[in-house]
């Protein structure tokens, strides 16, 4: 085996070893927070390039091959991190969590190959006509292709939810002993790939990713437009992320609101715990949460908060009208997910979806008056709020899969049962810091990537970057002597 | 309605099981063949100086690499939905090896597409060697866990290292032949000579492989080494190296590349003639045992194998679109 190669003692020595179940949840966890923000970023910027591409080629207008010059880098950059980032996914489901492989993969194994089959074949093969295509093909063929990726894209997400929403609320099979194992056996296909989470999860994500991608689109474009303010395409691209945000912004929010209730009805463990919800009995929401203490934070609880409440409204949203319902709190569980991440991210995705809303709204009067372009405040605030759509995503993500806990399979498989017997403390921690230090670095590349492209974007506007916006990496301009 | 009772209790047809051996095997030879040529041009980069070959190395590779990787997740998630105590098992034994693996193709697809985001000599240095380093790794690993997986050997055993330096030849081998295939006269001809060592050290690794495996009886597989089709695989092989180097010698490119192609097919068959009709040895399972209950096979088969055929089209358009020799600048303009 390979331990026995290793320097086990470095790792024990340094005390930096944690439990195999720890380092395996951690590097999941790390490796999916960096992996959906490149995922999303494909879904997101489908429409837009389909968009660009097609006016690009059929009206020959200007702007638009600027622009969908532009995002076709962005989305290629981002797709060769998504694709590099995602490979590791499907393969820890096997090397760190295979007891969940073995007792999902009935249910879960038809969607992931469907996922490589049908969707992610297809956008990478259409991607490289996409890129490296467009005189080699007719215009009809290279605005299909353009289709195809994004219909690739958006499928992928399909699929994956579909195993994820699985996860949540499983149900089209019935435990079966195999080779020694209780397993899944899958016995209503329709059932187990179409289960009651499945629509809430698709249209809420598929939502995230364009309001994520039309925030990153308004901030560059601001951006641009503030260095440059007649650059004809970027105004076009600002006006465009503008209104998709009034559009996409709002509808997150209702759609939420009726999530939260199907979440309540199938998932009343994760429900409380995104409210603090301790004692079983009328539940109230807490529009906005202070905590009194340092603990409050750790440990948030309706008493040890300053809140902003609703009476009684927790339990009317959790049965869609009734003021005294009686909510099922957290006391009443043996074994509760870590409640402080679930009730903070819960507050924080909410808080910045209401703020979203509120820059739409402001974008969308200034396009009223033709002021767009013109205000700095909302250039710079656009500028300010170009990551917050991926913020918000992530943190929805905590809620969705950290409030599932302890559970890996709601109600059936733990997930401290689903990590491999046979991985040492010592090979998943040293997986786990490879994998921090080299997505960092990672991400730390996209941003170069996105920053550098900007900047020739600008310079081909006219705009001589300022010194100080100079690239100051580890690498001295001139070297002669090596 | 009797119909839907025969979907549920039965496989579609009986040997369904054995097609699916068979369908993770053609998706993992794919992958062999497809994206060992792309480590082959990832390896081959190293060999180059001059910006204008290197460019012309990453012309070739540029449009098909990504949608070549992705036969490694079919292969993946179809083990797994058919066969996922197989899936489960062969990762979680061969942990640093896989996630070494993926970590390795993540350094491989990043460097050349990083390459070309900042005109800096250094900068393009390093992505440089992420190129070539994960070209090399990439299959090195995979075919290492290969070994293991087939053999029941360990890491640091003849069996699996010979696996992981015959996969890492082989690529060598089929990347120089489809560079020739695409390249000019001068460039052509000094790649085809890398493509011709890396034939002839790939034919001395298969036999070396198999003779150790013979004499040391590894996982059990002497006696299906010895046999016919093996034989037979190996026969073959030897022709479609030799004459293939012949042909390169004349210059004849295009069936150069066939018969180089052949070889990580003929490779992959191998794999399944020595697994069959046991899948993961260590567990001692069979194709049989392995496999999931006949409605979770049919339904994959149903909707799978369609998205399959679509996918070989897919391919077809594909290396359609970009297929003869690069000029100039490549296949950009």
């Amino acid at each position: 085996m390979f331990s026995t190669v290793l320097p086990d003692v470095l790792i024990q020595g340094w005390a930096l070893q944690l439990s195999p179940e720890l380092a395996s949840r951690a590097q999941f966890g790390w490796t999916i927070s960096v992996h959906i923000i490149f995922a999303s970023l494909s879904v997101g910027l489908a429409p837009f390039i389909v968009y660009f591409t097609w006016k690009d080629v059929r009206t020959d207008d200007e702007r638009f091959t600027r622009l969908r010059s532009f995002w076709v880098k962005v989305f290629a950059a981002g797709f060769v991190m998504g694709t590099v980032t995602g490979i590791p996914m499907s393969f820890q489901f096997g090397t760190n969590f295979p007891q969940f492989a073995e007792v999902a993969g009935e249910l879960i194994g038809g969607p992931l190959a469907f996922e490589a089959k049908m969707a992610f074949f297809l956008e990478a093969v259409f991607l490289g006509v996409l890129l490296f295509g467009q005189e080699r093909v007719s215009d009809r063929t290279y605005i299909l292709s353009s289709v195809l990726v994004g219909v690739g894209a958006w499928l992928s997400a399909f699929w994956i939810l579909i195993v994820n929403a699985w996860m949540q609320t499983p149900q089209g099979f019935e435990m079966i002993t195999r080779n020694g194992m209780e397993v899944a056996k899958l016995t209503d296909p329709l059932a187990a790939f179409f289960t009651p989470r499945m629509p809430w999860m698709y249209v809420h994500m598929v939502n995230a990713s364009v309001i994520s991608v039309a925030l990153l689109v308004a901030g560059v474009s601001a951006y641009i437009v503030w260095k440059k303010r007649d650059a004809a395409a970027w105004n076009t691209a600002l006006k465009l992320a503008v209104i998709i945000l009034l559009v996409t912004a709002p509808l997150q929010a209702v759609h939420g609101d009726a999530y939260g209730r199907h979440v309540a009805d199938t998932q009343p463990q994760k429900f409380a715990a995104m409210e603090a919800h301790y004692d079983t009995g009328t539940a109230d929401l807490h529009l906005l949460a202070f905590p009194k203490s340092i603990d409050a934070i750790t440990d948030p609880k309706a008493e040890n908060l300053f809140t902003v409440s609703l009476p009684g409204v927790g339990s009317f949203l959790a049965t869609g009208g009734d003021f005294d319902a009686e909510v099922l709190g957290l006391n009443e569980y043996e074994e509760n997910p870590p409640v402080a991440i679930v009730f903070w991210s819960f507050r924080f995705m909410v808080g910045l979806g209401f703020l979203f809303i509120g820059l739409a709204l402001w974008g969308g009067y200034l396009i009223y008056n033709g002021r767009l372009s013109e205000s700095s405040r909302f250039l710079k605030t656009m500028i300010a709020a170009s990551p917050l759509g991926y913020a918000a995503l992530l943190t929805g993500w905590y809620v969705t899969e950290i409030g599932r806990q302890p559970w890996v399979i709601q109600g059936e498989l733990r997930t401290s049962e689903a990590v491999s017997s046979t991985l040492s403390g010592t090979e998943a921690t040293l997986t786990l810091v490879g994998f921090v230090v080299i997505y960092i670095g990672l991400i730390l590349v996209a941003l170069h990537v996105l920053r550098w492209l900007v900047e020739d974007e600008l310079s081909e506007l006219g705009v001589r970057a300022s010194d100080d916006d100079r690239w100051y990496g580890p690498v001295p301009k001139v070297s002669d002597d090596d | 309605m009797t119909e839907l009772v025969l979907l549920v209790d039965a496989y579609l047809v009986d040997a369904l099981p054995e097609i699916w051996f068979g369908a993770v095997m053609f998706a993992l030879a794919m992958y062999v063949v497809l994206d060992g040529f792309d480590f082959g041009i990832g390896m081959l980069y190293a060999t180059r100086d001059d910006e204008h070959e290197k460019e012309t190395l990453l012309t070739a590779f540029g449009p098909v690499w990504d949608a070549n990787e992705v036969w490694v997740v079919a292969f993946g998630t179809m083990l797994l939905a058919a066969f996922p105590r197989v899936y489960s098992r062969v990762l979680a034994d061969h942990y640093l090896l896989a996630l070494g693996f993926v970590l390795a193709l993540l350094f491989r697809g990043l460097g050349p597409e990083m390459r070309e985001q900042r005109d800096d000599e250094r900068w393009k240095r390093y992505w440089d060697y992420s190129f070539i380093g994960g070209s090399f790794l990439a299959p090195l690993l995979f075919g290492t866990l290969a070994g293991r997986w087939i053999f029941d050997a360990p890491t640091l055993s003849l069996p699996a290292l010979l696996t992981g330096v015959g996969l890492v030849t082989v690529s060598v081998a089929t990347g120089a032949a489809f560079l020739t295939a695409k390249t000019r006269p001068r460039l052509a001809s000094d790649l085809r000579t890398y493509g011709i060592i890396a034939t002839l050290a790939y034919l001395i690794g298969v036999i070396a492989l198999l003779t150790t495996v013979v004499v040391t009886d590894a996982g059990g597989a002497a006696e299906t080494v010895l046999s016919l089709p093996v034989g037979a695989i190996v026969v073959l092989s030897v022709v479609a190296g030799g004459g293939g180097s012949v042909l390169a010698l004349r210059g004849e490119y295009r069936a150069w590349l066939v018969s180089a192609l052949g070889l990580p097919a003929l490779l992959s068959l191998l794999v399944a003639l020595l697994l069959y009709p046991n899948i993961y040895p260590p567990t001692g399972l069979t194709v049989r045992e392995a496999v999931v209950s006949p409605l979770a096979l049919n339904l994959v088969t149903i909707l799978g194998f369609p998205a399959l055929l679509l996918v070989l089209w897919y391919f077809k358009f594909l290396y359609g679109v970009f297929s003869g020799p690069i000029e100039g600048e490549g296949y950009k303009n």
